[in-house]
């Protein structure tokens, strides 16, 4: 018999602690939907998802029931739109997006990603199209999820994509103004981009992927948090060892609930991300993880260290506790959908700058950030271009998740409701960056890049 | 199929009894209890072997919930294998 403290303090993380599977991501490849009339490769791709992802919902829940943990989110994500259309002799690629918003609907998904397009080192014809016509699919349905991926240690940063994406930004939350811009968080822009991610608004199915996979994505900020309360005071080897032995515990969650799923639905189990992902409940903040290892308010002198921390803690403690770890793996740290990160920003004490620092050591980036609407599409791009350098430079993933909420300025905030919160709009650098995104062209990819 | 039981509530008489009576109408079999009170509080863990029983896991769930709604009881029943994963290396 196990013991009964480890089986409280299981029921305990699960009932009082937000412990939770964020979610089981089935990545399906479209590859085969491929067809020159769009209305045939819409049928095509709708039909697709609903033959795969048919029972995905319902397998879900009766995980869910048996093993008593929560399973948030069930989502799906599929091969770049952008390749999948590319051979259809049309312009406008919406019709693609709103049947991948029909098929979401019809599988009872919460969200579908893979309205993407791959351009870190130059557009094709159907990578100009699909980027076009992101603010009207993003406008016109409600489940579908967008990224781009512009740039890549590999191949540097491809700055008129940057630009391009300054603009398309703008549009998206014009074109969904009366929701404060709401078609911007479900729109990411990525420097590496993995192809195995479960999260959103980023997923897709990557190329070297097989035809269907399960991903999932755990989650368990408070379960750290309350962890933390037990070592106060305590050198940071403790810190360290007792956020290893959290992540080990909630990753092995993941792991088994990722083969029950994998079993059920007869599809290869791909990886298990071992995010921490908070959410604007009390209690299950990555910021107050900061706080507790001594910081007054996130964002001040100390966060980039803290953060640097628990994101390598996390990924040691977890990647014993899977045979397949990937995604982004790590701590998130959306503004938006964190209650200490949404505090931390009221309080004056956290700003995009200091975001930004933390991008450096955190396991994506700027993230569900509001800013005001009259911001410049010029320095909406300088803010992706200083991202991607940072994840261009430093190899690993970086993005921007940025709303400029239409109408709105600095003091006040934009709800987005649900798991993507609200957000305080904050204050960007006035100072222009228009002649720097004016250049264009390619910043080339840096000198660690050529390791063969 | 294996699974563990959970049981907390203020202590009082007779919370063993009903619980157990219940799984031995269900034909739901115990395998090993363990009980202590902690600060007032009853705890009960079990393993149970459900395959026993001629009600799947559903059923199963739903009537110890409902149990321990009317009764004031707080019921939790996980498949086993979660706890194995979770705490042992």
């Amino acid at each position: 018999m196990l013991d009964i403290s480890d089986i409280m303090q299981t029921v305990n993380m699960i009932d009082h602690q937000h412990l939770d599977i964020r979610t089981i991501t089935l990545g399906i490849s479209l590859n085969d939907c491929a067809h020159p009339d769009i209305k045939t490769c819409a049928g095509k791709i709708y039909d697709k998802i609903c033959r795969k992802a048919g029972h995905l919902v319902e397998i879900g829940c009766e995980i869910e029931r048996e093993y008593g943990i929560p399973i948030i989110n069930k989502r799906i994500s599929v091969t770049p739109i952008a390749q999948v259309a590319a051979s259809c002799e049309s312009e406008n690629y919406s019709v693609i997006g709103q049947a991948l918003d029909r098929a979401a609907k019809s599988c009872g998904v919460n969200f579908i990603g893979g309205y993407s397009a791959l351009v870190h080192k130059g557009f094709t014809e159907g990578d100009k199209r699909l980027i076009a016509s992101i603010p009207e699919t993003l406008a016109e349905t409600e489940l579908v999820c967008s990224s781009v991926n512009v740039a890549a240690t590999k191949a540097g940063i491809n700055m008129d994509a940057v630009a391009l994406m300054g603009r398309i930004i703008k549009q998206t939350a014009y074109r969904t103004a009366k929701n404060d811009g709401l078609g911007c968080a479900k729109l990411v822009v990525f420097a590496n981009a993995v192809e195995d991610n479960p999260f959103m608004a980023g997923a897709f199915h990557g190329v070297g992927e097989g035809e269907c996979v399960i991903n999932v994505g755990v989650s368990g900020p408070g379960v750290v948090w309350r962890a933390l309360q037990d070592v106060k005071g305590k050198s940071f080897d403790v810190v360290a060892e007792t956020v290893k032995r959290t992540a080990f515990r909630i990753t092995r969650m993941g792991q088994v609930v990722a083969q029950a799923a994998s079993e059920r639905l007869g599809v290869p189990f791909g990886i298990v991300d071992l995010s921490l992902a908070p959410t604007p409940a009390q209690g299950d903040s990555v910021a107050r993880i900061l706080e507790a290892m001594g910081l007054e308010t996130c964002g001040t002198h100390g966060t980039t260290a803290a953060l640097a921390l628990l994101n390598d803690a996390v990924k040691k403690g977890g990647v014993m506790a899977s045979g397949h770890v990937g995604g982004l793996s790590g701590a998130f740290i959306p503004v938006s959908e964190d209650e200490g990160m949404i505090e931390a920003v009221k309080s004056g004490v956290l700003g995009i700058d200091k975001l930004e620092a933390m991008t450096c050591v955190c396991s994506v980036g700027l993230d569900m950030i509001a800013v005001p609407g009259d911001t410049s599409a010029e320095t909406i791009s300088a803010i992706i271009a200083d991202e991607a350098a940072i994840g261009v430079i430093n190899n690993k993933t970086t993005a921007v998740r940025i709303i400029p909420a239409p109408g709105k300025s600095v003091g006040d905030s934009v709800e987005f409701g649900g798991l993507l919160g609200n957000a305080p709009v904050m204050s960007v650098n006035s100072a222009g960056s228009g002649e720097f995104i004016a250049r264009g062209g390619r910043i080339p990819a840096p000198i660690h890049s050529l390791r063969n | 199929m294996k699974a563990v039981m959970t049981v907390t509530a203020p202590d009082r008489v007779g919370i063993i009894a009903g619980v157990c009576s219940l799984l031995a109408d269900m034909g739901v079999n115990i395998l090993d209890l363990s009980q202590t009170v902690m600060q007032g509080i009853f705890t009960m863990t079990l393993l149970v072997d459900t395959s026993t029983s001629t009600h799947n896991f559903d059923e199963i769930r739903t009537a110890l919930i409902k149990r321990g709604e009317n009764e004031n009881l707080n019921i939790h029943i996980q498949r086993a294998d979660i706890f194995d994963a979770m705490h042992k290396v």
